[in-house]
């Protein structure tokens, strides 16, 4: 099983978090990472920009014109 | 109905919106509009125009639900909806809609800068020079706003299909699955537009907390 060097390792972490990765690939990342405090630190650096990414973000919402012309379309529309 | 809480599941939303139950109608339309008009708007040109294509994307909802089979999810459906109204909108208004299967150069090349990494010829070719220094964790991120601030920025800057597949995936939760079944692309794809997406939101949050870091240290110098 050869080495994954870093440049090669920053290329998978999508793969990684996925699942999507091959048996044989999916072994090769993980022991770099038990190698590697650079790679682990970029890991952690992308899990947490996933988690800021998810953090609610409160829009503005349909213009209540728009809703309630729709909650009237609803209301008459033909079954 | 408490519009904070979760949404009842798809089969009683379904069967209210097929016996006209309207409390159930305006639950979804409040829960998924700000999503629905964040990635409209990445096909169209102007808010108003996200805001047409949202509705227009309700009344085909209201003109359809007779006809939604259940093969996925309520809301997945719902997008993919949207996503061909905004699509067909997109190109009336004759809005470059680069949207085909194929990556394009935007999609190619590393991640990260490859100066970051020891080069050939070089002791430990492929490694960090530097490894990437620690972020604050995100409990002691007074910052927090501003982080948002910079990831908002970010994801504006980001070539379009990357950053609609990024919000789909990581700003409203949707699975790979899903995501590739609302934008009608490969995996493999989706999964290269994500990473890349991925990649440069981490750098942008690195260079931003880079800033902080060197501000905070002067400011130790200082006092």
């Amino acid at each position: 099983m050869s080495d994954l060097d870093c440049d090669e390792f920053v290329e998978l972490v999508t793969a990684y978090l996925d699942g999507a990765l091959d048996e044989e690939t999916q072994a090769r990342v993980a022991r770099h990472l038990s190698l590697c405090d650079g790679c682990e630190t970029y890991l952690d650096q992308f899990r947490q920009t996933i988690r800021t990414l998810g953090d609610d973000r409160p829009g503005e919402g349909l213009p209540a014109e728009a809703r309630a012309a729709l909650l009237a379309k609803f209301r008459t529309r033909k079954n | 109905m408490d519009t904070k809480g979760p949404l009842p599941p798809d089969a009683t939303l379904v069967a209210g919106l097929r016996d006209g139950d309207e409390a159930a109608f305006a639950l979804i339309v409040d829960a998924w509009s700000d999503g629905l008009l964040r990635l409209a708007r990445d096909f169209v040109s102007t808010g108003d125009s996200a805001v047409e294509v949202v509705q227009e994307t309700w009344l085909a909802v209201i003109q359809g639900i007779a006809g939604y089979e259940g093969r996925s999810a309520l809301k997945t459906w719902v997008y993919r909806i949207l996503v061909n109204t905004a699509k067909r909108r997109g190109a009336r208004e004759s809005r470059t809609v680069p949207w085909s299967s194929l990556l394009t150069a935007d999609d190619e090349g590393p991640t990260v800068d490859p100066a970051r990494f020891r080069g050939p010829g070089e002791p430990y070719e492929g490694h960090w020079r530097e490894f990437p220094a620690p972020w604050p964790s995100p409990e002691q991120q007074a910052l927090a706003g501003e982080v948002r601030r910079n990831v908002a920025a970010a994801l504006a800057k980001l070539p379009r299909r990357q950053r609609i597949v990024i919000t789909l995936r990581d700003v409203e939760g949707y699975s790979s699955d899903e995501v590739c079944s609302i934008l009608e692309i490969s995996a493999a794809n989706q999964r290269v537009l994500l990473h890349r997406a991925r990649a440069f939101v981490r750098a942008e949050l690195e260079a931003y907390f880079t800033t902080v870091r060197a501000t905070t240290e002067e400011g130790e110098v200082a006092t």
